[in-house]
C-alpha cells in the first residue's frame, strides 16, 4: 500500500521534480539565475503564459483545443491601450467617452469572454470541431487587431496602467499577485464545484456526461468564455509590462500555453490533468527560457530545445499510462 | 471442410464457449442458429482469426490449424461478412475492393485501368448494376453487400460466412442475395449463414447447427427439421431463478406512452419505431424481449429524451404530457436509464467511484460536498455489495459487475421513479447477475417502477410481471408473467 502510495506520489510530482532539477542545472551552470532580480524577473514573466494556461487547461480538459489565444489577447490588449488612450469617440452624435485604467481592463475582460463564447457558440451549435473554430478565430481576432491598430503600437498608456504589468505590492511584482489570483479561482471551479466535474466527465466520456444529465454545452461554452477571458487578462499585464500595445502580441502565444498544458501532465484526449500541473509546466517553459538566455544559446537552438523538452514530456507521460 | 473440435473459449468471468463441435460442408448452406448471446459471434471470431486465445482446434480440409491473425484466416480461403459492412463509405467500389491488395503498373503505381476491369468483372457476375468508380456511399444497403461479396470473391475465399446478412435489406435484396448465394454453393463453396429468420433459413440453408450458451447442441439436414423443434433446440430447457413473486403492483399509472413513432436518421421513410405504446405500473417490471435490432434500445433512447427532432408521440409521465427535449429534462422528471454499453455510456471509466456515483445527485449543488459524496458512495458500495478496495478507485479498474452496480448507484442516489434498464446483466458473471436480480427485484417492491428490456430470455421469465415483445420497431406480443414461456416469446420475437 505504502510502496504504491509513494509510486503514485512520484508520479504526480515528476514535472514538480523536473523544475527543482532544471532550477538546480542552471544554478550550477550560471551564477544569474540565483538571484533575486532574476527570479522575480521570470516569475513576471512566467506569469502571461499562466493566464493563458489555466484557462487552456480547463479547454483541453474537455478534449477541447483553443488556437485563438494568442490572437484574442492581441485585440483585447489593443482594445484596452486604444481606449484608455484615445477613448470612444462618436463625431456624428458629438459624444465622447474616455476610459480609466479599470474601465479600459473591464471593457478589454469582457471583450475576451465574449470572444470565448463566441468560439464556445459556433463548437456546440455547429458542432464545428474547436481547432477549426478557433483557428477561425486566431484569424479573425489578429485581422481586427491589425484593422483597429493601423499595424501601429498604442503607447504611452500611463503609470498608474503601467503599475499593473511593473509594479510591486508587498514585495511581489503584480503580474505575479493576479496570475495567483486567478490559477486560485480556477483551481478552485476545477476541484471543488460541480462545473469542475463536468468539465472531467465530459473529456472523460462526453456521451455518459450527457446522459447523466449534464447540459453539455453549457459547459463548453462557459469554458471557452474563460479561456478568451483568461486570454484577455494575458493580454492586460504584456501591455502593461510594455506600457504599448504592440499589434503582433501574443503570436504563437497559444503553442506555449499549449505546451504548458501538456507538459503539465493534462492529456490532449481530455478527462486527465490539473491546473496545478500546468503551473508548473509553465514554470518549467518559462525557466528554460530564462535558463538559455543567461547561457547565451542561440535563439534558434532554444526553440530546438523547448521542442525536445515537450516531447521528452508527453512520452513519459505515455509511459506511465501504459503502465496503468 | 472446416470443422471445429472441442472449441472453448473463456473471457473473465464468463465461459463464451464450452466445448464447441460443429462442422461446415463445402457446396452446402450451412446455417447457425442461437439466441443472442448464445455463443455465434464468439465462435466466428475464432474461425476467422480474431481471437487468438482458445482451446481446442480448427480443421481445414482435414488439417489443424491456428489462425494467429485475420490475416491467416484470409489467406487460408475464410472470409467474413459482418453485419456491420466493413466497407469505406468514401472510397469508390474498386478502391474498396481492392484495398491493402492494391495491383501496381511495372513503376510501381496505381493499376487503376486493371484494377476497374477486374472489379467490373465481378460486379457483372454478381449482377450488381454499378460503375466500379462510384462511391460506396452512394449504393444502397443490398448492393453494399453484394460488394463485400466482390470482396470475398476476389480473394477466392473458399469458405464465406454472412453474419445476419438479411438484417437491413429489403425483400427485393433478399431474393437477390439468395440467388447468389445458391450460384456459389453451386460452384462449390462454403457457404456458413447466421440468421435468426426462420422461413429465410428454410428456403436456403441445406444444414443447421444450433448454439446454446456456449454449447452447440443439435445439428442436422434443415429438410428433416421443423421450425417448432428448432425453437425448442434454441431456448432448451433452463433451470430458472426465483422467480419474482406477482402482485406487488398497483394500479397506479406511472408511465404512459402513445403511438412513438420514430424516424431512421438517415434513411428516409424508415421508421426505427412504429406505433409504441405502452403502459408501466407503479411498482411494476415491464418486460421488453427482442432480438438484436428489434428497437427495444432506441424505445427507450427515446422515452429518454435522446430523439426529439425525430420522434413523434405522446409520452405522460404521472397522468402530466412529456415532451422532453434532453436526458436532463428526463431526468428531472424522475427518469433513470441504464444504458447497453456501460463503458461508452455509462461510466467516465477514468474518474473514481465516489465521482461517478454523485456525478447526476447534485443537480442545483455548485459546490462539491466531499464528505457527503463519500458517505454516498460508501453506503451504495455497502448496499449493492460493490467489491472494490476503496470508494476512490478508479472505475476503470473494476469488474463488469462491479461497474454496473456502480452506474446503478449513480442513478438509485437520484431517487428515479422510473428506472429503465438496457441489457443489465450484458457480459457480468453468474453471481453479479444474480445480485442484480434480486436488487431490482427489491426496489420493485419498494414500489419503483422499472422497464427491463433484455435479449436474454430467463432473465426476462425471472423478473417481469408483464412482458412485451418486440421486433422490426414494433410490439408485437403482450404476455403476463404466467402465461409467458420461452417458446412464446422466441416465436413472438422472430421476424417473419
Amino acid at each position: 500500500m505504502t510502496v504504491s502510495f509513494n509510486k503514485e506520489f512520484l508520479k504526480k510530482s515528476q514535472s514538480l521534480i523536473a523544475l527543482f532539477l532544471l532550477c538546480l542545472v542552471l544554478s550550477l551552470l550560471s551564477d544569474k539565475f540565483l538571484t533575486g532580480t532574476n527570479l522575480w524577473n521570470v516569475l513576471r514573466q512566467i506569469s502571461v503564459n499562466v493566464c493563458i494556461s489555466v484557462g487552456m487547461t480547463l479547454v483541453v480538459l474537455m478534449a477541447g483545443i483553443d488556437l485563438s489565444v494568442g490572437s484574442v489577447l492581441g485585440l483585447t490588449a489593443a482594445l484596452s491601450a486604444g481606449l484608455l488612450k484615445n477613448g470612444l469617440g462618436f463625431e456624428s452624435l458629438d459624444l465622447f467617452v474616455g476610459f480609466t485604467v479599470l474601465g479600459g481592463v473591464l471593457v478589454a475582460m469582457l471583450v475576451g469572454l465574449f470572444l470565448g463564447f463566441l468560439n464556445g457558440w459556433f463548437i456546440t451549435k455547429f458542432s464545428i470541431p474547436p481547432f477549426v473554430a478557433t483557428l477561425a478565430m486566431l484569424t479573425i481576432a489578429r485581422g481586427l487587431t491589425m484593422l483597429y491598430t493601423q499595424g501601429m503600437p498604442i503607447s504611452n498608456l500611463g503609470s498608474s496602467f503601467e503599475f499593473i504589468g511593473s509594479g510591486w505590492f508587498l514585495g511581489i511584482p503584480v503580474p505575479v499577485w493576479i496570475s495567483a489570483f486567478f490559477v486560485l479561482i480556477v483551481l478552485f471551479l476545477s476541484k471543488k464545484t460541480t462545473f469542475g466535474r463536468y468539465i472531467y466527465a465530459i473529456g472523460g466520456n462526453e456521451k455518459a456526461a450527457f446522459l447523466s444529465g449534464i447540459n453539455i454545452n453549457r459547459v463548453k461554452l462557459i469554458v471557452y468564455g474563460i479561456a478568451g477571458m483568461m486570454a484577455s487578462v494575458a493580454g492586460i499585464l504584456v501591455t502593461s509590462r510594455l506600457n504599448s500595445a504592440q499589434p503582433n502580441a501574443g503570436a504563437s502565444y497559444e503553442l506555449d500555453s499549449i505546451a504548458a498544458v501538456v507538459i503539465g501532465g493534462t492529456s490532449l484526449s481530455g478527462g486527465v490533468g490539473s491546473v496545478t500541473g500546468t503551473v508548473i509546466g509553465a514554470a518549467i517553459i518559462g525557466v528554460l527560457n530564462n535558463g538559455l538566455v543567461l547561457l547565451n544559446v542561440s535563439p534558434f537552438w532554444q526553440q530546438v530545445v523547448k521542442g525536445l523538452v515537450i516531447l521528452v514530456a508527453v512520452i513519459i507521460d505515455k509511459i506511465n499510462q501504459k503502465k496503468d | 471442410m472446416l470443422e471445429a473440435v472441442n472449441i472453448s473459449k473463456e473471457f473473465p468471468g464468463v465461459k463464451a464457449l464450452r466445448q464447441v463441435n460443429l462442422k461446415f460442408y463445402p457446396g452446402k448452406v450451412n446455417a447457425v442458429l442461437g439466441e443472442n448471446g448464445a455463443g455465434k459471434s464468439t465462435l466466428l471470431k475464432i474461425l476467422t482469426g480474431v481471437y487468438t486465445q482458445y482451446d481446442g482446434e480448427i480443421i481445414l480440409k482435414n488439417e489443424g490449424v491456428r489462425f494467429r491473425n485475420v490475416k491467416e484466416a484470409q489467406n487460408a480461403g475464410i472470409a467474413i461478412i459482418h453485419q456491420e459492412l466493413n466497407l469505406i463509405p468514401e472510397l469508390s467500389i474498386t478502391e474498396n475492393l481492392f484495398l491493402g491488395r492494391e495491383l501496381l503498373t511495372s513503376v510501381g503505381f496505381l493499376d487503376e485501368k486493371k484494377m476497374d476491369e477486374k472489379a467490373r468483372e465481378l460486379l457483372e457476375k454478381l449482377q450488381l448494376d454499378a460503375a466500379p468508380r462510384s462511391l460506396v456511399k452512394q449504393l444502397k444497403v443490398g448492393e453494399q453487400q453484394l460488394v463485400e461479396i466482390a470482396k470475398a470473391l476476389l480473394v477466392n475465399a473458399e469458405i464465406i460466412m454472412m453474419d445476419e446478412p438479411t438484417s437491413a435489406i429489403t425483400d427485393k435484396e433478399i431474393d437477390n442475395l439468395h440467388r447468389i448465394v445458391r450460384g456459389l454453393k453451386e460452384e462449390g463453396k462454403t457457404i456458413v449463414y447466421i440468421s435468426h429468420k426462420m422461413n429465410e433459413l428454410f428456403r436456403i440453408a441445406d444444414y443447421y447447427t444450433v448454439m446454446r450458451d456456449g454449447c452447440s447442441v443439435a445439428e442436422g439436414e434443415m429438410s428433416q427439421t421443423t421450425e417448432q423443434e428448432l425453437i425448442e433446440q434454441m431456448v432448451g430447457r433452463q433451470v430458472l431463478i426465483s422467480k419474482k413473486e406477482a402482485g406487488s403492483t398497483s394500479e397506479e399509472t406511472v408511465l404512459k406512452i402513445k403511438n412513438l413513432n420514430l424516424r431512421h436518421p438517415s434513411v428516409k421513410h424508415r421508421k426505427l419505431l412504429t406505433d409504441i405504446s405502452l403502459e408501466l405500473k407503479k411498482g411494476e417490471i415491464l418486460g421488453i424481449f427482442g432480438l438484436m435490432g428489434a428497437g427495444r434500445t432506441e424505445l427507450l433512447e427515446t422515452i429518454f429524451g435522446m430523439n426529439p427532432s425525430s420522434s413523434e408521440g405522446s409520452v405522460e409521465i404521472n397522468g402530466k404530457e412529456k415532451h422532453l427535449k434532453t436526458p436532463k429534462e428526463a431526468i428531472r422528471s424522475g427518469l433513470a436509464f441504464l444504458t447497453e454499453d456501460r463503458k461508452n455510456e455509462g461510466l467516465v471509466l477514468g474518474m473514481d467511484i465516489t465521482s461517478n456515483i454523485s456525478l447526476n445527485a447534485s443537480p442545483g449543488n455548485d459546490f462539491i460536498n466531499p464528505s457527503k459524496e463519500k458517505s454516498l458512495a460508501r453506503a451504495y458500495i455497502q448496499q449493492l455489495g460493490i467489491k472494490t478496495p476503496s470508494e476512490n478507485q478508479y472505475c476503470k479498474n473494476l469488474s463488469g459487475g462491479n461497474q454496473q452496480k456502480v452506474i446503478l448507484s449513480k442513478w438509485l442516489a437520484i431517487h428515479p421513479e422510473i428506472l429503465m434498464l438496457d441489457e443489465p446483466t450484458r457480459g457480468i458473471d453468474i453471481n453479479a447477475k444474480n445480485e442484480i436480480y434480486e436488487l431490482v427485484k427489491k426496489l420493485a417492491a419498494d414500489q419503483m417502477s422499472i422497464l427491463l428490456v433484455s435479449s436474454e430470455i430467463p432473465e426476462i421469465l425471472t423478473l417481469s410481471d408483464r412482458i412485451l415483445v418486440m421486433a422490426e420497431g414494433q410490439i408485437k406480443a403482450s404476455f403476463s408473467a404466467s402465461e409467458a414461456t420461452e417458446d412464446k416469446l422466441l416465436k413472438a420475437a422472430l421476424p417473419h
